[in-house]
C-alpha cells in the first residue's frame, strides 16, 4: 500500500458520495474563505487608514489643545482617525476643548502661539504655519438647497498645501482674503454636489448660518472612507470664520509644516519649546497641547487595526473549526455505512495501516479540497470592494488557513478513521 | 502463482519452506490447518453461549473437507477461527505451521491477506469498485507492485471465466459472477488455504453448478479447501465431510483420499 493508493482509495470513497463531500467541503470552504477574506478586509482597511493619515499632508504636525495633562496620549485622535479616515485633523479642536478640566493654568491655543511658530528665529524647521479654528455642522444655503457642512474651516492659505487638499475647480484663497476678512470660501465635492447639482459653483454664493460666503474653489475629492466623508467641508479665511461662525476664541489646532521629511522631528522639539515657554510650562507632563506627529499617529493605528484584523480572523476561524466538526460528524456516518466494505477489507487482509490511512485521507482531502476551493473564492472575492474597504490579501493567511485546514482534516478525521481501523473484522462483517 | 512476499509473516522463516503446497517436498510440510480443542464462548456467567465445545480438526495440505451441520451447530463460528476472523475462547489453531493465538493484530492482518482466501454466501464484494478492482484488492494490502498485480488479477478472472466481466461493476454482475469474482479475490494471493462459508447459499442451481465445479477443479490442482455447508449436494463435492451438532464433531467421513482427484470432478467435466 503507497501513498497513491491510499489516495486513490479515499478519492474514490469521497466520488461515492458526492452531494455529502461537497456539502462538508462547502463548511470548509466557507471556513478558509472568511479567514482569509476578513483578514483581508482587515488588511485592506489598515492600509487605507495609513493612506489618509498620509493624505493629512506630508511632513505635518497638528497641534491639539489639552487639558488632560498629557496622559490621554494620541489615541483620542487615532480612534477619531479610525472612523474618520480623511476627515481632516481639524475635528480635533472640539474634542479637546471637552476635556476642559479645572486646571486653571492650562492656556488655549492662540493666534500669538500660531505666529511665535512660524518665526523661523524660533523655529527654524517650520516651513509654514496654519491656525484653524472649526465649527461644525454649520448649514449653508444655495437658490433653496440646504447642506449641513461637516466641517467649516477658518483657516490661513497654507492650510491647502500642508493639509494635502488641492483644488481642482477656481482657486484657492489668498493672504489678501485673509488680511481683509473676505467672505469667500473653497468648498469640498459633497458640499459643491448638495449645493450645486450640475451647476459650477465657482463665483456664486451660498449662505452659511445667515452670513453670505462667495465660492471661489471646488476641492479635488478625496474619497469618502470609512464613516465620516472627508469631502463634507468647507474652508474660509480664518478671520472671516472668526467674525461669522465661531468667534475670536481660541484656535481649534495649529497646522504646522516641517521643511522636509528629515526636520519633523526637529519642528516638533522647537515647537514644543516655543510652547512651552509661551504657555510657562517646566516639565513635559505638564504641557497643557499636544504635538501628533504622523509617524507616531501612524503607529498608534497600526496598532488598532491589527486588534481589529485579529479580531476579525478569530471571527473567521471559528466558522472553519464548525466545518471541521462538519467533517467528524460526516466520517462518522461514513464509517458506519461503510462498516461492512471496512469488514470485507478486514477479512481479505487489509491492516489497521491502510483502514487508518484511507479515512484519514478522505478526510484530508475534504478539507484540503475544500481549503483550497475557499482560497479561490476569497482570491476571487478580494477583487470586490466590501463595505467600502478593498480587501488586500495577507499571503500568510493563506498559507495559515491551507494550513489549518488540512490539520483540521487530520484532527477531526482521525476519531472517525480510528474508530473504523478499531472494528474488528467479525463484528464489522455481520453489520447490517 | 508463488506470491512475492516481502515480510514473512508468523515464526515460519525457514527458506525452505514450500510456498506450492502442489510441489511433493521432503521434509514434510505442516499440515495446513490444526485445530486442538477449540471452544467459543460468547457472553459471560448464566447468560454464557458455548458455540463450540472443543473441536479437534487436521487437515493436510491439498484436502477438501466440507463443514456440515444445522444452524446452531457453531459452524460458522467455526470458520471465523479458522478464517482469523475472530479468536477461540480456549485451544489452540495452527495455521500452516503458524499458531494464530499468539499473533497481534498486524499479523493476523497478513496472516489473513496471504494464507487464507475467503468466499461469503453473500459476494461481499466492494460496492462500486469494478471486478477487477475488487480482485486487485487483496494483492494492494499485500503491498504487491500495480502491473504485476493487474496480471494476476486478470489471470484469476479468467480461471473463473470472468475476463469478459473484469471492468463491470458487482451491480452490473449476477449473482454467479459476483460469486465467481469473489473467488477469484479469494484466489488472487494463492493462499494455503481456501475458506468458503456457503458459497452457494444465495445461487440458483446453475451458478451454484458453476461455482462448485471451480472448487473441485482448485482441488484438483492441488488446494486446500474447506467449505462450510448445510446442502448434502455441496457436501458430495468434498474429499471429506465433517458434520458438526451442539459445537462438537460427531461425524469424520473420508469419502476420496486425500491425493486423489475430488469425487464429483469427471461428472462436472463431462
Amino acid at each position: 500500500m503507497n501513498a497513491a493508493e491510499v489516495l486513490r482509495f479515499a478519492l474514490r470513497g469521497l466520488a461515492a458520495n458526492k452531494m455529502r463531500s461537497s456539502l462538508t467541503m462547502l463548511g470548509i470552504l466557507i471556513g478558509v474563505a472568511a479567514v482569509i477574506l476578513l483578514v483581508a478586509v482587515g488588511e485592506g482597511s489598515s492600509q487605507q487608514i495609513q493612506q489618509n493619515i498620509q493624505r493629512l499632508g506630508a511632513n505635518s504636525l497638528t497641534v491639539t489643545p489639552s487639558t488632560s495633562g498629557g496622559g490621554g496620549g494620541p489615541g483620542g485622535v487615532a480612534a477619531r482617525l479610525l472612523g474618520g479616515g480623511g476627515g481632516g485633523g481639524a475635528g480635533g479642536g472640539q474634542g479637546a476643548r471637552q476635556n476642559t478640566g479645572p486646571r486653571t493654568q492650562a492656556r488655549d491655543l492662540t493666534l500669538d502661539d500660531a505666529r511665535a511658530l512660524a518665526d523661523p528665529a524660533n523655529a527654524p524647521s517650520v516651513k509654514s504655519v496654519s491656525p484653524v479654528v472649526t465649527a461644525q455642522s454649520q448649514t449653508a444655503t444655495y437658490e433653496g438647497a440646504s447642506h449641513a457642512i461637516g466641517q467649516f474651516v477658518g483657516t490661513y492659505p497654507s492650510y491647502f498645501e500642508t493639509s494635502n487638499k488641492p483644488v481642482v475647480k477656481g482657486a484657492y484663497f489668498y493672504n489678501d482674503d485673509v488680511l481683509a476678512a473676505r467672505k469667500v470660501v473653497v468648498i469640498g465635492h459633497t458640499v459643491a454636489e448638495d449645493l450645486f447639482g450640475a451647476v459650477d459653483p465657482v463665483g456664486r454664493q451660498i449662505t452659511v448660518s445667515g452670513v453670505p460666503f462667495t465660492v471661489v474653489g471646488v476641492l479635488k475629492e478625496a474619497g469618502s472612507s470609512g464613516f465620516q466623508d472627508a469631502d463634507d467641508l468647507a474652508i474660509a479665511p480664518l478671520p472671516a470664520v472668526q467674525q461669522s461662525l465661531t468667534g475670536f476664541g481660541p484656535l481649534g489646532q495649529i497646522l504646522v509644516q516641517a521643511r522636509s521629511a528629515e526636520t519633523v522631528d526637529a519642528a516638533q522639539s522647537e515647537i514644543a519649546g516655543v510652547l512651552d515657554q509661551r504657555h510657562g510650562i517646566t516639565n513635559a507632563a505638564g504641557a497643557d497641547y499636544r504635538i501628533l506627529n504622523q509617524a507616531t499617529l501612524q503607529e498608534t493605528v497600526s496598532a488598532a487595526t491589527a486588534t481589529f484584523t485579529v479580531l476579525l480572523g478569530a471571527v473567521a476561524a471559528i466558522s472553519l473549526l464548525v466545518g471541521g466538526i462538519g467533517i467528524t460528524n460526516i466520517m462518522l456516518v461514513t464509517v458506519t455505512e461503510r462498516t461492512r466494505e471496512i469488514g470485507i477489507r478486514k477479512a481479505i487482509g487489509a491492516p489497521r495501516g491502510a483502514i487508518l490511512g484511507q479515512f484519514l485521507a478522505e478526510a484530508t482531502m475534504l478539507s484540503l479540497v475544500g481549503g483550497l476551493l475557499g482560497v479561490l473564492i476569497a482570491v476571487v472575492g478580494a477583487q470586490f470592494t466590501i463595505a467600502g474597504v478593498r480587501p488586500v490579501i495577507v499571503p500568510a493567511s493563506i498559507a495559515l488557513a491551507l494550513g489549518v485546514s488540512v490539520a483540521i482534516g487530520l484532527f477531526f478525521g482521525s476519531y472517525p478513521a480510528n474508530r473504523a481501523a478499531g472494528l474488528r473484522p467479525i463484528e464489522a462483517l455481520r453489520f447490517e | 502463482m508463488n506470491s512475492a512476499a516481502p515480510m514473512n509473516p508468523g515464526p515460519r522463516m525457514n527458506p525452505a519452506a514450500p510456498m506450492n503446497p502442489a510441489l511433493p517436498v521432503t521434509p514434510a510440510p505442516p499440515p495446513v490447518l490444526v485445530l486442538g480443542q477449540v471452544t467459543k464462548v460468547y457472553g459471560e456467567g448464566e447468560t454464557a453461549v458455548r458455540a463450540l465445545r472443543g473441536v479437534s480438526l487436521t487437515a493436510e495440505r491439498g484436502d477438501y473437507v466440507a463443514i456440515m451441520g444445522a444452524s446452531g451447530s457453531g459452524k460458522s463460528t467455526l470458520m471465523n477461527i479458522i478464517g482469523c476472523l475472530d479468536v477461540p475462547s480456549g485451544g489452540t489453531y495452527h495455521l500452516d505451521g503458524t499458531d494464530v493465538g499468539a499473533l497481534d493484530e498486524r499479523r493476523l492482518a497478513i496472516v489473513r491477506n496471504r494464507k487464507v482466501g475467503f468466499v461469503f454466501q453473500s459476494f461481499n464484494l466492494i460496492p462500486r469498485m469494478s471486478a477487477l478492482a475488487n480482485v486487485e484488492l487483496p494483492l494492494a494490502y499485500g503491498g504487491v507492485h500495480a502491473a504485476e498485480r493487474r496480471r494476476r488479477a486478470l489471470a484469476a478472472l479468467d480461471r473463473v471465466g470472468l475476463a469478459d466481466r473484469v471492468h463491470h461493476q458487482p451491480n452490473e454482475l449476477s449473482g454467479g459472477q459476483q460469486q465467481r469474482v469473489a473467488v477469484a479475490r479469494a484466489l488472487v494471493t494463492a493462499p494455503t488455504l481456501l475458506l468458503a462459508d456457503e458459497p452457494t447459499g444465495a445461487l440458483d442451481s446453475t451458478s451454484s453448478g458453476d461455482i462448485m465445479n471451480i472448487f473441485d477443479r482448485l482441488s484438483a490442482s492441488g488446494r486446500t479447501l474447506v467449505l462450510i455447508t448445510h446442502e448434502e449436494e455441496v457436501a458430495a463435492h468434498a474429499k471429506r465431510v465433517v458434520r458438526l451438532m451442539d459445537g462438537r464433531i460427531v461425524d469424520d467421513v473420508r469419502t476420496t483420499p486425500v491425493g486423489g482427484p475430488p469425487p464429483r470432478l469427471a461428472e462436472v467435466a463431462s
